[in-house]
C-alpha cells in the first residue's frame, strides 16, 4: 500500500538556518505518527513542507504518491491542516468558518453546510455554532481549527503542535476528539513538544533533533531503547530521604536522585524486577517508613536525553 | 486500519473562491464595528474642519472652496482605506489564516483576488459616504450627471489600482504594526497634491513634486469631471487630459505592484 507520506533526504533551509538537513521518514496508512523534538528541531518546517506551503531545497517528498513538488494540487485535495496558531475568522461564526472552508475545497452548499454540522457535532461545537468564533475560548477555537482540518474529509491530518498553550481540560478534551478520529480511519501526522502527548496519541514516533531523524519507532520500543527502568520510592518522612537515598544508591551502584519537596527519591536500574527485590530488602534494612514504591519504565525526558545526548528544550 | 479515500470532486473554481473569500474580508470588516464607525466619523469630522475651518482662509480660484475640496477628499479617501487592507493582509499573515488559505486547493489568485474584491466593495461604501457628506456640507456638481458618473468609475478603477500597492505593503510588512506604520506613509504625500489647497499656492520645489504626483493629477480629474469647465479654466487642461493621466498613473501601478504581490504570495 502506498505510504501516506515518503520523505527521502529532506533539507531546507532559511538563510543561514538549517532547518531540515536531511530528513527521512515514512508514513504508513492507518497510523498516527507523532513527530517529537525540541523547538528549532524542524518539525514545523516539516509540516509546512507536506503541506506544500514551503518547498523543499532537496530531497524527495510524496503524500499518498503524489510529489508535493510536481504535483501540489493534489496533495491539497487530501490533506487538512491545523496549525499552532488557530487560523479561524473571529468575525465568523463556528458554522460559517467551518462552510467557508468546506466550499473552498469544492463542496457545494449543500454539502458544507451538512459536513459542517457533522464536523460540529463531531467536536462538541454544536451548541456554539451559531456564535462569533471571538467568543470561544481558546479550547474552543483550537476545536473549531480542527474541524476546519476535518470539514474537507481529508485524507491526512496534520496537526502542527495542536495542544500547546492550552489549558489541562482542553488538552485532555482535545486528545479524545483526535483519537475518535482515528478511530474513524483518518491518517495523522502530529508534531509535539509535548512527550506524553506522543505517548498518548502516536502509534509510531519519530523523534527528530536539528533537521534529522534520531530514533524511531513505538512509544514503548523508545522507551526500551532508553534503557533503564527506574525505581521510585514515596518517603512518609522527610528526614528519611538520606538514609532512602543510600539505600537504593547501594541496590545497582547508581546514583539516587532526591526530590526534597515531593519527598521522592529514585534510582535507575538493570534488570528492574530483581532489583526491586533487593531495594525492599534493602529499605526495610534503613527501616525508613514509605508511603509508596514503584518500578517504572523512563519517561520519553530521560528517553530523549539517552537519544540525543541533551534533554528536550 | 485503513483510511477511506475522500471523494472525487472537482475543486472549487476560482470564480467561488474568489467570492469566499471576499465575502470573509467583507463580514470581518462589518463586523468590527469599530473600524465601521471609526473609519466614517474620521473622514467625516476632517471634512468639515477643512470645509469650515480652513475654507474661509484657502483661496479656490474660480470655485468655491467645498466644490475644489469635495473631489480631494473622495480621491484621498480611496488611499486611507488602503491602509485597513495593509494591516488586514501583514495580519492574516501573522495569524495563520494564509498558511490555511494556501494549504486548500483552490486556484492560486483566488486570495488576493478575492481580498482586491473585498476591498473594491469597502471602497464604494466609503465613496459613497463621503459624497454623502460633501453634499450634506454643500457640494454640487456642475458639469453634467454623466461626467460625474465617469469621476465616480474613475475613482473605482483607481481604487482597484492602488489597492494593489497597499497589498503589496501588507504582504512584505512582516507585522500589522508595520504595515500600518508604512501605510500611514500616504498621509503627508495626500498633503503635498492638490487635493485641499491649489497646487499653485505651495513653494516652487514642493510645487514641483506636487504637480508631478499621480494624487495630484487623480484629484484633478474627478475635480473637471465635477466640476465642468469652472474646473477645466482653473486647471488649465481639459478633463481628458487629466483622466487619460491617471488611467496612466493606475496602469502603472497595477503593471508594478501586482506582480510583486503575487511573486511575495506565493512564495511563502
Amino acid at each position: 500500500m502506498t505510504p501516506t507520506i515518503e520523505a527521502v533526504g529532506l533539507r531546507k533551509r532559511f538563510g543561514k538556518t538549517v532547518a531540515l538537513d536531511g530528513l527521512d521518514l515514512v508514513a504508513e496508512p492507518g497510523q498516527v505518527l507523532a513527530v517529537l523534538g525540541p523547538n528549532g528541531a524542524g518539525k514545523t518546517t516539516f509540516v509546512r513542507t507536506v503541506a506544500t506551503l514551503l518547498r523543499p531545497d532537496a530531497g524527495e517528498l510524496r503524500v499518498a504518491g503524489h510529489d508535493v513538488r510536481r504535483e501540489p494540487q493534489a496533495v491539497r485535495r487530501l490533506i487538512g491542516l491545523a496549525g499552532q496558531s488557530a487560523a479561524v475568522e473571529p468575525a465568523m461564526t463556528g458554522r460559517e468558518n467551518l462552510e467557508l472552508v468546506a466550499r473552498l475545497f469544492g463542496q457545494d452548499a449543500r454539502s458544507a453546510r451538512a459536513n459542517s454540522t457533522r464536523v460540529l457535532a463531531q467536536l462538541g461545537l454544536a451548541d456554539a455554532a451559531g456564535r462569533l468564533a471571538r467568543t470561544y475560548s481558546g479550547g474552543m477555537r483550537r476545536k473549531l481549527d480542527l474541524g476546519a482540518s476535518l470539514v474537507g474529509a481529508p485524507r491526512l491530518l496534520l496537526l502542527d503542535e495542536p495542544t500547546t498553550g492550552l489549558d489541562p481540560r482542553s488538552r485532555i478534551e482535545l486528545w479524545d476528539a483526535i483519537r475518535d478520529l482515528v478511530e474513524q480511519g483518518t491518517d495523522v501526522l502530529l508534531t509535539t513538544q509535548y512527550l506524553d502527548e506522543a505517548d498518548h496519541l502516536a502509534g509510531r514516533i519519530v523523534i527528530i533533533d536539528r533537521g534529522r531523524v534520531v530514533a524511531a519507532g513505538t512509544p514503548t520500543e523508545l522507551k526500551q531503547r532508553a534503557g533503564r527502568n527506574v525505581i521510585e520510592v514515596h518517603v512518609r518522612d522527610r528526614a528519611d530521604l538520606a538514609a532512602v537515598a543510600a539505600a537504593l544508591a547501594a541496590v545497582d551502584h547508581g546514583e539516587a536522585q532526591v526530590e526534597e519537596a515531593t519527598r521522592r527519591v529514585s534510582v535507575a536500574v538493570e534488570a528492574g524486577t530483581d532489583r526491586l527485590r533487593d531495594a525492599l530488602r534493602s529499605l526495610d534494612a534503613a527501616g525508613a517508613t514509605l508511603d509508596d514504591i514503584s518500578l517504572r519504565p523512563p519517561t520519553l525526558d530521560e528517553v530523549f536525553l539517552a537519544l540525543t545526548g541533551h534533554t528536550a528544550a | 486500519m485503513a483510511s477511506i479515500a475522500p471523494p472525487i470532486r472537482p475543486p472549487a473554481t476560482l470564480p467561488v473562491s474568489t467570492l469566499g473569500i471576499a465575502k470573509r474580508t467583507l463580514l470581518k470588516f462589518l463586523r468590527t464595528p469599530q473600524l465601521v464607525v471609526l473609519g466614517t466619523i474620521q473622514g467625516a469630522m476632517f471634512l468639515l474642519i477643512f470645509r469650515y475651518v480652513f475654507g474661509g482662509a484657502i483661496g479656490a480660484g474660480g470655485l468655491s472652496y467645498v466644490d475644489f475640496l469635495v473631489p480631494g477628499f473622495i480621491t484621498t479617501g480611496i488611499l486611507f482605506s488602503g491602509i485597513g487592507a495593509a494591516t488586514g493582509v501583514a495580519e492574516d499573515l501573522e495569524q495563520g489564516f494564509v498558511d490555511r488559505l494556501r494549504s486548500l486547493p483552490i486556484p492560486r489568485s483566488a486570495v488576493l483576488a478575492g481580498r482586491a474584491l473585498a476591498d473594491t466593495a469597502m471602497q464604494v461604501w466609503g465613496l459613497l459616504i463621503t459624497t454623502g457628506i460633501g453634499f450634506a456640507v454643500g457640494f454640487r456638481i456642475h458639469g453634467g450627471v454623466p461626467d460625474a458618473l465617469a469621476a465616480f468609475g474613475l475613482l473605482l478603477v483607481l481604487g482597484f489600482a492602488f489597492e494593489w500597492l497597499f497589498i503589496t505593503l501588507g504582504l512584505f510588512a512582516g507585522n500589522a504594526q508595520a504595515a500600518q506604520g508604512m501605510a500611514l506613509l500616504v498621509f503627508p504625500l495626500t498633503f503635498v497634491s492638490s487635493a485641499y489647497v491649489p497646487v499653485q499656492s505651495m513653494p516652487g520645489w514642493l510645487q514641483a513634486v506636487a504637480e508631478h504626483q499621480p494624487i495630484t493629477v487623480m484629484v484633478d480629474a474627478v475635480r473637471a469631471l465635477t466640476q465642468g469647465p469652472a474646473a477645466e479654466t482653473l486647471l488649465g487642461h481639459s478633463a481628458g487630459f487629466y483622466v487619460v493621466r491617471s488611467l496612466l498613473w493606475a496602469a502603472a501601478i497595477v503593471a508594478i505592484f501586482v506582480p510583486l504581490a503575487v511573486a511575495r504570495y506565493r512564495r511563502g
